[in-house]
């Protein structure tokens, strides 16, 4: 059976689980709900293949302020105490629910009490589409969404997307969008991230949408150099060495990142978990299992044995720019369009930085079921009167050029990668070499933009480089804006924070890109 | 890299293809899996968690397996086919990995670096 045209309430693009959450969250208000993911909604996304933190704060007062003032100077002073506050209180709700609904199999401490700080991406995951099943929600995987439907009023009103495993094409016309579809981590192939290439972004912008933080975008993670696998976490158990053995000074996990990517541009930089107690060791084992994997095959002992490494680029997946959001329900400017989860800034909560550990999967169940409930609210609202009404598609670049069209989707993805991966352009940043940076990434955009166009499976390739292209220069320019160092924002150029540039800064464009202070400077911290 | 799947171990359940986030694997004429697009496997292990009969075995590098390399080789790997999946704790019997998850001591650390 090919599926051509589904009506629904309410679509959400992505089943992490942002997208996840969400659709459970619109189904439960009531709203008929379908969720159509790029990969396959339980084990695709950032969260499914990894160990995740997640901040789990007691509602206890000391406990809970604790929790969000040890991240405020990390992040910039960007975040906001009210949607941090919002997001404990989610959280710790739907992280009840997920032992009490899904039951999700929790560790127990001594006092036989579950400890519900963490999540393992498989068991979640799996325990998550089992939840979106049974909430009624219709659920198409392999079936990545190209572009959004607007009505007449630029109001959004569905997407089209195609389905790979049947080769046909799909439209939903829906009363309001969740873009749930991750971040941007530009095919990197970091851990679970090369579903991640920041569709989501471009169909807002498309739409006419905002983009926030985007110069927090210089994510990178600590892998072995011979496999994808990344869990900075550990790291910080380690110790960085030369070819020769000698100590590399300086380097580690968290501040000294920036020194392993120097040293890296010209050697390479070896690495053993020295710093580990046996215990510890064993509990590294439990934490994320499959870190060790491609160890355990090739036969190393990473506590024992030296490893050579290497820095991943993670993006905006753990970076915090995204979609501007600009409301509780996370809204965007664009009605009936909502962003959950690593497609939507997570400024809000964290500012500029991420770093490792918890905020962002807390992010993403606390956004999706905002998001969820947001867009079955303006489902409700628009009711009967969306029923039927015309509906143009919005997508641009990679599917409908300005000119005559041409393949090639590879190449543009090579272009933008030799322009964001290297670690001297994007996390060792400074203004000479980012303005030519930008330059070229200008240059790829006019002529992807102009001639590139993808049919069948090469419409989802090329919307992809579509998507990386535009990202890439949302993020050089809102970081040639920021001409200060902050969060995870480092301009070697510019290392100071400048009081006067506490405040974010809004992106947006496709053809032309401008960013704008969001407003005017906060005030200092007391 | 996805490398073997081994037609001894297969029931052709077609988990495998559903599963796959990057869609690496299409369903051969003899309902065995094909890995037909090698170069978009992103090495996230997951097809080895949820195949049910431990036919699948993800080589330990980010490329293609070097020719002749043992990770090709079904027979040399005989015990590591299923590893995944056991530490994941799926499968009639077995408990949850993540009740022994200890995350949580890493994301405390992280939270207040030493
Ligand atoms: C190795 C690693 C470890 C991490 N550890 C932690 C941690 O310990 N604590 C923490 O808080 N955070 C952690 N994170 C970050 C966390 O995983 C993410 O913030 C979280 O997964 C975001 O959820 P999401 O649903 O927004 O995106 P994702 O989980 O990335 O899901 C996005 C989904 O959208 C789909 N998609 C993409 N494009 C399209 C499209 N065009 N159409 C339809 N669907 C699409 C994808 O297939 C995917 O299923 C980690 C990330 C990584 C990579
Ligand atoms: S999941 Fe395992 S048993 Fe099922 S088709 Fe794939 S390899 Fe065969
Ligand atoms: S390791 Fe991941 S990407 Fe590779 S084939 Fe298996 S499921 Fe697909």
């Amino acid at each position: 059976m090919t599926i051509n045209e589904i009506d629904a309430d309410v679509l959400v693009a992505g089943g992490g689980p942002a997208g996840a959450w969400a659709a459970v969250k619109a189904a439960e208000a009531g709203a008929s709900v379908v969720l159509a993911d790029k990969g396959y909604l339980g084990t695709s996304g950032a969260t499914a293949s990894a160990g995740t933190g997640v901040w789990y704060v007691e509602p206890r007062p000391e406990a809970r302020e604790a929790a969000m003032a040890s991240r405020e100077g990390l992040g910039g002073y960007l975040a906001d105490r009210e949607w941090m506050a919002r997001v404990l209180d989610q959280t710790y709700a739907n992280m009840n629910e997920l032992a009490e609904v899904s039951r999700y199999p929790f560790p127990v401490d001594d006092d036989g009490r579950q400890i519900r700080r963490g999540l393992q991406g498989p068991e979640y995951m799996r325990r998550m589409r089992v939840r979106v099943r049974r909430a009624g929600v219709r659920v198409l995987d392999h079936s990545p969404v190209t572009e959004l439907l607007a009505d007449g009023s630029g109001a959004v009103a569905g997407a089209a997307g195609y389905r790979l495993r049947d080769e046909h094409p799909f439209r939903v016309t829906a009363r309001a969008v969740v873009l749930a579809t991750g971040g941007c981590a530009f095919l990197s192939k970091a851990l679970g991230c090369d579903v991640n290439t920041g569709d989501g972004a471009l169909f807002a912008a498309e739409a006419g949408a905002e983009l926030s933080g985007m110069e927090f975008s210089n994510a990178y993670a600590i892998a072995p150099a011979f496999t994808s696998v990344t869990k900075t976490a550990f790291y910080s158990f380690a110790t960085f060495y030369h070819a020769d053995g000698s100590v590399l000074e300086g380097a580690g996990s968290q501040r000294g990142r920036s020194v392993i990517a120097r040293t890296l541009l010209t050697e390479p930089v070896l690495c053993r978990i020295d710093k580990a107690t046996p215990e510890e060791q064993r509990a590294m084992r439990l934490a994320q299992p499959n870190f060790f994997l491609p160890f355990d095959r090739q036969g190393i002992d990473p506590f024992t044995d030296l490893f050579p490494v290497t820095l991943l680029a993670e993006g905006t997946v753990r970076g915090t720019g995204g979609i501007r959001i600009t409301g509780p329900d996370c809204a965007t400017t664009v009605p009936g369009l909502y962003a959950a989860g690593d497609a939507a800034t997570r400024e809000l909560i964290c500012g500029g930085f991420t770093g490792g550990g918890s905020h962002n999967s807390a992010w993403a169940m606390s956004s999706g079921t905002w998001a969820g409930r947001g867009a079955a609210r303006h489902a409700a609202e628009l009711g009967g009167r969306a029923t039927g009404r015309p509906v143009r598609a919005l997508g641009e670049a990679g599917v409908r050029p300005a000119g005559p069209a041409t393949g090639g989707h590879a190449e543009y993805v090579r272009a933008v990668q030799a322009e964001v991966l290297p670690y001297d352009k994007n996390l060792l940043r400074h203004a000479d070499r980012l303005v030519p940076a930008l330059d070229a990434l200008d240059r790829t955009w006019r002529e992807l933009a102009g001639t590139l166009r993808g049919e069948g499976a090469g419409l989802v390739r090329a919307r992809s480089a579509a998507a990386m292209t535009a990202h890439a220069r949302w993020m050089y320019s809102a970081a040639l804006a920021r001409t200060e160092t902050r969060g995870m924002h480092k301009r070697q150029d510019l290392p100071e924070q400048d009081p006067s540039q506490r405040r974010r800064l809004v992106t947006g464009g496709l053809h032309e890109v401008w960013t704008r202070p969001e407003t005017a400077a906060l005030a200092v911290a007391s | 890299m996805i490398e073997v799947v081994s037609a001894e171990r297969c029931v052709k359940c077609d988990v495998c293809v559903k599963v796959c986030p990057t869609d690496v694997f299409d369903r051969g004429a003899d309902g065995l899996p094909v890995i037909a697009r090698q170069s978009d496997c992103q090495s996230c292990f997951m097809c080895e968690a949820h195949c049910p009969t431990d036919a699948l075995y993800v080589a330990p590098f980010s490329g293609p397996a070097p020719d002749g390399s043992p990770h090709t080789d079904e027979a040399a790997l005989a015990d590591a086919f299923g590893e995944y999946r056991r530490i994941v704790g799926w499968g009639r019997g077995r408990t949850p990995g993540s009740r022994a998850d200890s995350n949580h001591i890493f994301t405390e650390r992280i939270r207040s670096p030493r």
